[in-house]
């Protein structure tokens, strides 16, 4: 086990993080916030020297990375993160109980959106600042971060890969181009850049520059937390329509706008993943327009509404323009399955993945012809070429295991004494990094009345859903920390 | 750069290893799901898996954009047809196929312009030149050349008995008795860039700069007996085997080669008239002795097997045999392998990825490029011939007012013939060739690199 290799990740984790608290700072000097500004150069102190206590320590490392050290190094990374994410709410007492600041900030890295604050609007501005900015940079990943900004022979020697894997949502993460350096470069350039336009359309909306750069923050990483208590409710039908729009872009695989831009327009359109989601978008906005008929004036505002939010929680944003928890049976039903169901592989949304889902259902096809013809060699392909059985039988698995991980922690939840919807529906949303659920947890509401104990269960949940279950597992097994 | 190498096996394995440690941007085409998924997990490139000759293939690893195509499978077809296929998607492309059937040789010379081959190479030849040139100067565990075959740089292994042991590197001129200087010592698996006040110890291994003529003073004065070989024997009749029976034995010396294979001994026989052939098993260690082992002043193991071309080596060595060169394909960088008394280890993929970087680095700096390139003290260090040009920095400047970087050593100069192992007041002028050893970690593409900034 190769310690001393993760710890300097880790150190080099916590100085990216410190540089990045330095925006908040002088948002709160702008302000005069002294209080809070205070308690980021408090915490931007104590993660630099724990980063420089680490980085000296660990500075003789190995370059040598296997496997197993990627994926502990990954989920290590992302709670070491999440710890010095969660100390300027403590210090400055706005969210003054560890579980509460820790929870709101896995949150935030995780690009859940639930909250455990019951007035948004009392948070001072560097907080609602840093309390976004922890969704644009978990979405697309700060290790991802790391591999694009870090000197060129450190970022491509050795095993780097598996950090990308384990970090990138998606069943089969592949490069974009030979170096890994490159292939997060891209990613992160194309992100910055969909973020600035969505950032520019909302201003052109008349939004503030400070409402419009949190919401643009919490639409590129499909994150959600919002900084006004009835979330984009009160924002203007063209801003919640730029919403919409946006959330939809960054739930699609980045690579397809690669391949756009490398004007491969023909493999974009073919996608089999990126129709699947489209048209899972379209035939749910459709089932609950129909549905909800009659709850507001117009058609137009119908529309609106149903489309923001299908667009929401299918991308696993959260955001919320209405409280869809007082619509009628069918369109909850809907909701809870796109819930499940998730944006696009490689995108910055969370869930099973639409790509996952396909091919499922893909297997479960190939299953029931096999029944009827036991001796029919079939292959399951995807975009035209077959898919190795390796990967098939590894989605089953993770199908399992996120049925089991949802099954395990609705258990855990109910200790609570809460409502069947509230429970369930609160597990599956953090575990899908969405944000709200139904009933208690739902948009109108908050994650305050949970207990410690639930709150945990659902911090490990956004964590696991983020990372796509393995590498906090693994956290979990004496057999990763052997001596190899 | 974009460079597309096509076959994982061995050499495709090496060059990758070198060539993504350069920074080039790097595809690898193979056949085998495990081979793709492995350089995928090693290294740091892209990977293609289908048959490399196929132009779809080639389309996916995007062909029409590469630079440079290195095909490297085991099938001499696969590779002339993958460059030809290369060449017709994109004709701008450099190809670079490996080759080891010599009864191609002839028409890819003559049919050059519808290959239009930048390069071919043949690991079993080049092995089987190394060879031959390791026999000629029995001794020296390496033998790399610079300056047309003027310069060596050669590796010697010191034990307890040898003058060396226990000297400092500023006495070496007395001891040797002729110009020569260490440029660098392999001592625990490790590659130092000695100075002045370094001290020779038991089991370093040295690598020395000496002019060529110079070569059999140093082997003398430095108490290693030598006498001409005369008599070698190899264990096992692979390719190489033929290529250095083939060379060698016209030059005289008695060839014996021993392989189990009766069908092969047979090819051997009726091909090389001038050999000895025997069949029998090379790992036995009385029929060796039967087979004159103790005469000969050679011995090359050359199975096909690593383990077993140790075993036979480690047998000779204890025969008291002069000279032991065992051929490894996979141990070559093994520490164990330099702890034990194997003799000069030839690495046929090793020297074949040698040639292939030199012509890389060639491609990518037009000017100012690398005359030759070896890769020394087990691939820890580098020996690099440049050629002075206009563009080169410092010229007629002592070497003692130049801030090289760390691990940078001047170990010969090459002023048109005459041949200076430089001191502090030497200096170097347009038009000469310098021989430049630097740590495998300092990337030194162009002569100006070994400057610190």
């Amino acid at each position: 086990m190769n310690y001393r290799r993760i710890g300097k990740y880790i150190g080099y984790i916590w100085l990216i993080e410190a540089v990045f608290m330095l925006p908040s700072i002088m948002l709160s000097l702008a302000d005069g916030q002294q209080a809070a500004m205070n308690s980021f150069l408090i915490s931007m102190l104590i993660t630099l020297s724990l980063s420089a206590v680490l980085i000296y320590t660990c500075r003789n490392a190995k370059s040598v990375f296997t496997a197993r050290e990627g994926f502990i190094c990954v989920g290590l990374s992302w709670i070491a993160l999440s710890i010095m994410g969660c100390l300027p709410f403590i210090i400055s007492g706005e969210i003054p109980r560890f579980i509460d600041a820790l929870f709101e900030t896995v949150s935030g890295f995780t690009t859940t959106g639930a909250s455990i604050l019951i007035d948004v609007e009392r948070l001072s501005r560097g907080m609602l600042y840093w309390r976004s900015f922890t969704h644009w940079i978990g979405g697309m990943g700060v290790l991802v971060f790391m591999l694009a900004i870090a000197p060129k022979d450190e970022g491509g020697r050795g095993f780097t890969l598996h950090l990308l894997k384990a970090e990138s949502p998606g069943p089969d993460v592949s490069k974009l181009v030979p170096h890994i350096r490159g292939t997060a470069q891209i990613l992160y350039v194309i992100y910055i850049a969909l973020t600035i336009l969505d950032f520019c359309f909302l201003v052109a909306g008349g939004m503030e520059v400070f409402d419009a750069v949190c919401t643009a923050f919490g639409t590129a990483g499909t994150g959600g937390f919002g900084i006004k208590r009835d979330s984009i409710a009160g924002y203007s039908p063209y801003i919640q329509n730029v919403c919409t729009v946006f959330m939809l872009i960054f739930g699609v695989n980045f690579s397809c706008y690669y391949l756009f831009l490398n004007r491969e327009l023909k493999a974009v359109f073919k996608d089999e993943e990126l129709r699947t989601y489209l048209a899972i978008v379209v035939v749910s906005i459709g089932i609950i327009t129909v549905n909800i008929k009659g709850f507001y004036p117009t058609f137009e505002e119908t529309l609106r509404h149903a489309s923001f939010q299908v667009s929401s929680i299918i991308t696993t944003t959260g955001f919320a323009t209405t409280d869809f928890d007082l619509w009628p049976s069918l369109s909850k039903a809907v909701i809870l399955c796109l819930m499940l169901v998730g944006a696009c592989a490689g995108s910055t949304g969370g869930g099973l993945k639409c790509g996952r889902f396909l091919l499922l259902l893909k297997t479960l096809r190939r299953q029931a012809h096999q029944i009827l013809y036991p001796n029919k060699v079939q292959v399951v392909r995807s975009n035209g070429t077959a898919v190795p059985e390796k990967i098939l039988q590894s989605i089953n698995v993770y199908f399992s295991a996120y049925a089991m991980i949802i099954a395990l922690s609705f258990i855990m939840v109910s200790v609570d004494g809460l409502s069947i919807p509230t429970n369930i529906s609160a597990v599956i949303s953090c575990f899908n990094n969405i944000g709200p659920g139904l009933d208690l947890a739902g948009p109108a509401y908050n994650y305050s009345m949970f207990s410690d104990l639930s709150k945990f269960t659902l911090i490990m949940d956004m964590l696991a859903g983020r990372l796509e279950i393995y590498p906090i597992l693994i956290l979990f097994s004496h057999t990763a920390w052997k001596r190899a | 750069m974009k460079i597309i190498i096509a076959g994982g096996g061995k050499v495709g394995a090496t060059l990758t290893r070198q060539l993504s440690s350069e920074g080039y941007d790097i595809t690898i085409i193979d056949s085998k799901s495990n081979v793709v998924d492995d350089a995928l997990n090693r290294y740091d490139v892209m990977a293609v898996q289908g048959n490399c000759a196929a132009a779809s293939v080639l389309m996916k690893a995007d062909v029409q954009r590469a630079d440079l195509l290195i095909a490297a499978t085991s099938e001499d077809e696969v590779n002339l047809l993958c460059c030809l296929t290369a060449h017709h998607l994109n004709p701008a492309i450099h190809t670079i196929a490996r080759i080891r059937n010599p009864e191609y040789s002839r028409q890819i010379y003559d049919m050059s312009d519808v290959f239009a081959l930048s390069l071919t190479v043949n690991p079993e030849k080049q092995s089987a030149k190394e060879i031959e040139r390791l026999l000629r100067f029995p001794g020296f565990l390496r033998r790399d050349t610079f300056a047309n075959g003027r310069v060596e740089i050669v590796e010697l292994r010191v034990n307890e008995k040898s003058v060396l042991c226990g000297s400092r590197l500023n006495n070496l001129q007395q001891l040797t008795g002729c110009s020569v200087l260490v440029c660098a010592v392999l001592r625990n698996g490790q590659a130092i860039m000695p100075d002045g006040d370094f001290v020779i110890q038991n089991n370093d291994r040295l690598f020395v700069t000496a002019p060529t003529s110079n070569l059999s003073v140093l082997l003398k004065n430095l108490g290693i007996i030598t006498r001409k070989v005369k008599k070698v024997m190899i264990c096992g009749g692979s390719r190489i085997s033929y290529y250095l029976a083939q060379r060698i034995s016209q030059s005289g010396i008695k060839v014996t080669i021993i392989d189990k294979d009766p069908d092969k001994c047979l090819y051997l026989a009726q091909n090389l008239p001038k050999a000895d052939i025997v069949c029998g098993d090379a790992t036995d260690q009385s029929f060796l002795e039967n087979e004159g082992l103790a005469d000969c002043d050679a011995l090359v193991s050359m199975t096909s097997i690593d383990e077993m071309n140790i075993i036979i080596s480690l047998f000779g060595n204890m025969n008291n045999v002069p000279q032991v060169i065992t051929k490894l394909d996979h141990m070559e960088n093994s520490r164990v392998m330099s702890s034990l008394p194997l003799g000069s280890i030839i690495n046929p993929r090793e020297l074949c990825s040698n040639i292939i970087v030199r012509y890389v680095r060639a491609l990518k700096n037009q000017a100012g490029a690398a005359l030759a390139v070896h890769s020394i003290a087990d691939g820890l260090a580098e020996a690099e011939e440049f050629r002075i040009d206009e563009s080169a920095k410092y010229c007629n400047v002592p070497l003692k007012d130049l801030r090289l970087k760390k691990n940078v050593l001047i170990v010969c100069i090459n002023h048109g013939g005459q041949l200076i192992i430089p001191n502090g007041n030497s200096c170097f002028e347009q038009g000469d060739t310098v021989i430049v050893v630097t740590g495998r970690r300092n990337m030194v593409m162009q002569f100006n690199d070994i400057f610190e900034v």
